[in-house]
């Protein structure tokens, strides 16, 4: 961990920067949707590898189960039935941390350490400096983290950041049983892409391309979609995601003019008191209370 | 000779008040703490950060409830009349020390500040209600949620700002703070500061 801690550049809540010298090379996993038959493998290696079981639930009508993330599901399969060139599609994806370049959870954390950011791109949560505010729900565009009701920390997808920083690939990459899931450096993984999204261009796929949303800085976890030009089919993949203005005005624009007015006020208070000095019933005022039949002359 | 005083605040409402004082500083320590990063290790003022998340928003709804019912206690002293205008406009002198208007139970800048503080109350209290974890943020939508946490940092901000100035008034203003503790304000007190009021409470014409 000593060393590994070394490879944090950017830690929530933390002003000054974390150490810089040494530089790892980017990773990304590379999720092509075309290629996925909706196995749900990699939610079982991920259950698997980390040790965590959503509970049965219901037959909604549709194939996901789980059918929502949570803090013991990281990652799930989103089944949308959808019709596009005059046919009906099954398009299928896997949902989880989308591990950004420019993370809004880690914007939105107040802990010190809670959320960090790897200099391989992973963004990971440590759970024991997380003190449950759920701030990092309101900071993510893809609405990803979850609150455990068991012991009100938020949990999501790692990227399998133990696994990676021992060489390995995730586990849900390990486990697919097609290739849909790839793991490799960002460079790698967008020549991946690009080979697939020729491919299904000569397929009819005009619109297929690589998710790689630039308004969260690029992302860590990429998509090969045959409608990138669609992504809102895939179960409400976000079309443009960037960090909410609302948060931005929170996180960032609020903090100096909250600083100015409560200094403004806090200083304004000092000098006047020592420039005009303290406000005391006049001794004259004194006297005429005391006595009202004395002379009251002193109206303002 | 000896001193002549007048009543202004019951014991109860004294109690009332140093209820929502107090529970004004341990959220505004702590708010500041979730606000700030540099200032995170304020949340030590409620043991540690996780119990500091925890107990913030019990704190409030406590705050809330003393200061509404200091809101029924005084509403009525607060109506902004044109006295009260007649301050606002000349609150350079005021400033300087010399009296301005026929002033009663309240002037015009504590009047504003009641609102002031009433409006700011109302905002922290939806927002934190839509933002509190684990019970109620689930059933809001994110950017609901969103609004209500940027909400609630700019109505904390503005309270912060208007209780350092409430503070320092009773600090500058010398016998107001007597007020507040044991209950009393002297003749000259009344006399100088809330004319009205003293007449009211006197039955004196000067």
């Amino acid at each position: 961990m000593a060393l590994q801690s070394l490879d944090i550049t950017r830690r929530s809540a933390s002003p000054t920067a974390s150490p810089q010298a040494r530089k790892t090379i980017e990773i990304a996993k590379l999720i092509d949707v075309s290629t996925c038959i909706g196995c749900k493998a990699c939610q079982v290696a991920c259950s698997e590898w980390n040790d965590i079981r959503e509970e049965v639930g219901h037959n909604i009508g549709v194939y996901d189960n789980p059918t929502d993330l949570s803090a013991d599901a990281w990652t799930v399969m989103r089944f949308a039935e959808e019709e596009s060139n005059g046919k009906l599609e099954w398009l299928i994806r896997k949902d989880g941390c989308m591990h950004c370049a420019d993370p809004g959870c880690l914007k939105a954390c107040p802990s010190p350490g809670a959320i960090i950011q790897y200099s391989n791109g992973i963004v990971d949560f440590h759970q024991e400096n997380c003190i449950g505010c759920g701030y990092c729900i309101s900071g993510c565009p893809f609405n990803v983290p979850r609150i455990s009701q068991k012991d009100n920390k938020a949990y999501k997808c790692t990227l399998c950041s133990d696994r990676v920083s021992v060489g390995q690939e995730p586990a849900c990459v390990k486990t697919c049983p097609t290739g849909a899931i790839q793991f490799g450096s960002k460079e790698d993984m967008k020549d991946v892409a690009a080979t697939r999204v020729a491919d299904l261009k000569t397929r009819g796929y005009a619109n297929a391309g690589l998710y790689d949303p630039q308004g969260v800085g690029g992302t860590h976890v990429m998509y090969v979609l045959h409608h990138a030009d669609k992504p809102e089919q895939y179960s409400g993949l976000p079309k443009d995601p960037a960090i909410s203005t609302t948060v931005q005005l929170w996180k960032g624009w609020l903090k100096p003019l909250a600083t100015i007015g409560i200094a403004a006020a806090g200083l304004f208070g000092f000098f006047h008191y020592i420039t005009v000095g303290p406000n005391r019933p006049d001794d004259d005022d004194e006297h005429a209370a005391a006595n009202p039949a004395a002379k009251q002359e002193d109206k303002a | 000779m000896k001193e002549q005083l007048i009543q202004r605040y019951s014991a109860a409402e004294r109690i009332n008040h140093w209820i929502v004082a107090v529970c004004f500083i341990l959220l505004a320590i702590s708010g500041l703490a979730f606000f700030y990063p540099a200032f995170f290790w304020l949340t030590g003022v409620f043991g540690t950060p996780q119990l500091a998340r925890i107990v913030h928003p019990f704190v409030g709804v406590i705050m809330f409830v003393a200061f509404a019912r200091q809101f029924f206690r005084y509403w009525h002293h607060n109506l902004i009349n044109s006295e009260d205008i007649r301050w606002m406009k000349s609150v350079r002198t005021v400033l300087s020390g010399h009296e301005v208007g026929d002033t009663g139970k309240y002037n015009g800048g504590q009047k504003g500040m009641f609102w002031l503080m009433c409006a700011c109350m109302a905002v922290l209290l939806v927002s934190g209600f839509i933002a509190w974890r684990p019970y109620f943020a689930g059933y809001f939508p994110i950017p609901v949620i969103r609004l209500a946490l940027l909400a609630h940092a700019w109505a904390a901000t503005g309270l912060i700002a208007g209780i350092i100035v409430h503070v320092y008034a009773a600090f500058w203003v010398k016998g107001t703070i007597r007020a507040m503790v044991e209950g009393v304000v002297t003749h000259a007190w009344a006399k100088k500061h809330h004319p009205r009021w003293y007449r009211e409470m006197t039955g004196k014409q000067k």
